[in-house]
């Protein structure tokens, strides 16, 4: 394996290993520190591995860490944060491949615009929908429950979800709903029958974009959720911000990384079809 | 199977774009018809619209005497074949045909029946259970005319069904389409741009120009009579000569006067004397296509004009050689016999027949004669 290898390429192969030991780095530090004792932060390096290896700290993040005056861990929000991300990712995405078949194979008058509108969707920040977001869930019933944070998260995930659809289905030829017309299939018989089962590779795209959005989204949670519908992401900050005397950076790293494990799941499982489905439309012949 | 009757039908889009222009075409049950044309001159456009997958603007279009302007596809009684093939990619062969036949509520053992039927005919049965992605364009073109067939419509419709094949496969096919029509006996419409498929297929073709019909005839009377310019020029391979000419009277013949580098000679023209004489002293196009131009040996008549011409280039295709000369400062095709064309440089005695020559207005593009 190191017969080609030149100083050209020596080189390049040891920036490389430089980027991915700075970018693990951190990770590293996370791991070891919540498996240390606090003894162990407190006297070694940072980057040591623990004199000796203790879980303890695994199960206080998860069960018994104080999150302001409640103190019964992370497990309760990250039900939270599964109860609002799976409805919300499930909804958004079926939105969006909808509405992605509509204005890439059923142009209607005005259906560009429309999704210029929705591309818009995509740029507005977050902060500027906040306060009106906050006034329309408590119209609707739904301040600080879980059912509202889903209902956020679909509203604002669905402008993205169009786009990838859409930009995908705009590669399918559109003779192939004009052919399925002829075969005198309906609206939903081409979306069900046709579309939908080639449209894996975009599905894959959809869902770790939109869980990560969801999972690791901060902001909304705060301001729309209190207390027992808090997300993991809210709780986690509680977490590390209610101190008792000591700053027990073992538990804080656990529940840090307790709040990490299902995104990087759900990459680990379906990330090669993340790479694959974002160049599908280039490639194909 | 079915008449098919196109009634002064338009078509202007949103931003006021008329692409078709009064179109009239009409077919007996069983013709076939071909649409042909440069792209962007509506054929698919009018395709679509006898499918029902674009709006009329004004007209009427009635298959076997219902009018079918407000019906959706499915309703029209057709079956349409795409230039892409347009098979359901995640579908199988068998799921390709016989999914037009399940959404009409067509019994299980039918549907199983016409399957069998239409791959044996098409020679894909060993085909049934693979995906399109696992065929060639000459598989997948087959099973796109098998989802068709199994339909058994009243019209087939072909949207340049064989212009994404190579040049042997795409010859093969037209050879089986042609057979299919003559065995099946069913109505079709067929677009292409190709006017060797127009001529070697349909019963009747429309040379459509810029949203025109600018001719509707059978191949041999589009061919031997062009009603102008454009279709003169774009029915045929290699394609008819225009040779800018003057018409001048010789006696009692009027004639064209044709000039090389040598001299130049009249043509006698025996067409219409009445309407010739109205053009004598002006310019015209003259047309003439390859064949009419050719060697001794080749022409079929005696006591035809010769002129002796000098060759600028000859390109020997096989059965024939085409030789190129240069006649009123413009390069003409001329048709000869292998054995017979002379080498670039040399001089040829070539025969012109001008009885099938045709004569345009230069301005209008109109036949005159």
């Amino acid at each position: 394996m190191f017969k080609n290898l030149t100083v050209g390429r020596a080189l390049v192969y040891a920036a490389l290993l430089l980027m991915a030991i700075y970018y693990l780095l951190p990770l590293y530090v996370m791991l070891t520190t919540s498996f240390k004792s606090l003894d162990d932060i407190r006297e070694g390096n940072m980057l040591a591995l623990p004199q000796a290896w203790q879980g303890g700290a695994w199960g206080k993040a998860w069960a018994t860490a104080c999150t302001g005056v409640e103190c019964n861990g992370m497990q309760g929000f990250f039900w939270n944060s599964i109860k609002m991300t799976l409805p919300a990712v499930a909804i958004s995405t079926l939105l969006g491949a909808v509405n992605g078949y509509v204005v890439s194979m059923w142009r209607f008058r005005g259906s560009d615009a429309l999704f210029t509108m929705l591309l818009v969707g995509c740029f507005i920040p977050f902060q500027v929908v906040l306060l009106p977001m906050a006034q329309l869930l408590g119209y609707l019933g739904l301040a600080n429950t879980t059912a509202g944070l889903v209902l956020v998260h679909v509203v604002y995930g669905t402008a993205f979800t169009t786009l990838f659809f859409r930009n995908f289905y705009i590669t399918v030829p559109d003779e192939l709903v004009k052919a399925a017309r002829i075969d005198g299939a309906g609206f939903w018989t081409i979306f069900f029958r046709i579309l939908l089962p080639i449209s894996g590779p975009i599905f894959v795209v959809c869902i770790i974009w939109q869980f990560t959005q969801i999972w690791n989204d901060f902001l909304f949670g705060v301001v729309f959720a209190s207390g027992e519908s808090q997300p993991i992401t809210v709780a986690l900050n509680n977490l590390v911000n209610t101190s008792t005397g000591v700053k027990e950076y073992n538990v804080d790293m656990a529940a840090a990384i307790i709040a990490a494990l299902p995104t990087l799941f759900v990459y680990m499982v379906a990330g090669r079809y993340f790479v694959r489905g974002l160049t599908a439309g280039a490639v194909k012949g | 199977m079915a008449a098919l009757s196109i009634n002064n039908v338009c078509k202007t889009y949103a931003n006021g774009t008329d692409v078709l222009k009064g179109i009239n075409i009409a077919i007996e049950d069983g013709e076939f018809l071909i649409l042909v044309g440069p792209s962007g001159c509506g054929k698919s456009t009018l395709l679509n619209m006898i499918a029902g997958l674009d709006d009329i603007s004004s007209g009427d279009i009635a298959i076997g005497n219902k009018r079918v302007n407000e019906l959706s596809p499915k309703d029209r009684d057709i079956a349409m074949v795409f230039q892409s093939y347009a098979l359901y990619p995640s579908m199988t062969v068998r799921e390709n045909i016989s999914f037009g036949l399940e959404i009409r509520k067509t019994p299980k053992a039918d549907i199983d029946a016409t399957v069998k039927r239409v791959a044996e005919m098409l020679q894909i049965t060993h085909l049934l259970e693979r995906k399109p992605g696992q065929m060639s364009g000459g598989q997948r073109q087959r099973v796109a005319m098998g989802r068709a067939l199994a339909r058994n419509p009243a019209i087939f419709l072909f949207d340049e069904p064989l212009s994404n094949l190579d040049a042997k496969l795409r010859v093969e096919m037209r050879t089986e389409i042609k057979l299919m029509h003559q065995r099946l006996k069913s109505t079709i419409v067929y677009v292409t741009h190709d006017q060797i498929e127009a001529m070697t297929l349909g019963d009747k073709i429309a040379v459509m120009k810029d949203g025109i019909v600018q001719q509707f005839g059978s191949p041999q009377d589009i061919y031997d009579n062009p009603a102008n310019l454009f279709v003169a020029g774009f029915i045929g391979s290699p394609s008819m000569n225009f040779i800018p000419a003057t018409v001048v009277q010789s006696g009692s013949d009027i004639g064209v006067k044709i000039c090389d580098d040598n001299g130049c000679v009249v043509l006698p023209l025996p067409h219409d004397k009445a309407r010739l004489a109205q053009w004598v002293g002006k310019e015209v196009i003259f047309g003439i296509r390859p064949e009419q131009i050719t060697d001794a040996r080749t022409a079929y008549r005696d006591g035809l004009p010769v002129m002796a011409c000098h060759i600028d280039v000859i390109e020997p295709t096989g059965p024939d050689t085409l030789v190129f000369v240069s006649l009123n400062n413009t390069k003409v095709c001329c048709r000869t016999h292998p054995t017979e064309a002379k080498y670039p440089g040399e001089s040829m005695e070539l025969v012109f027949d001008v009885s099938k020559a045709v004569l345009f207005d230069p301005k209008t593009e109109a036949r005159i004669v």
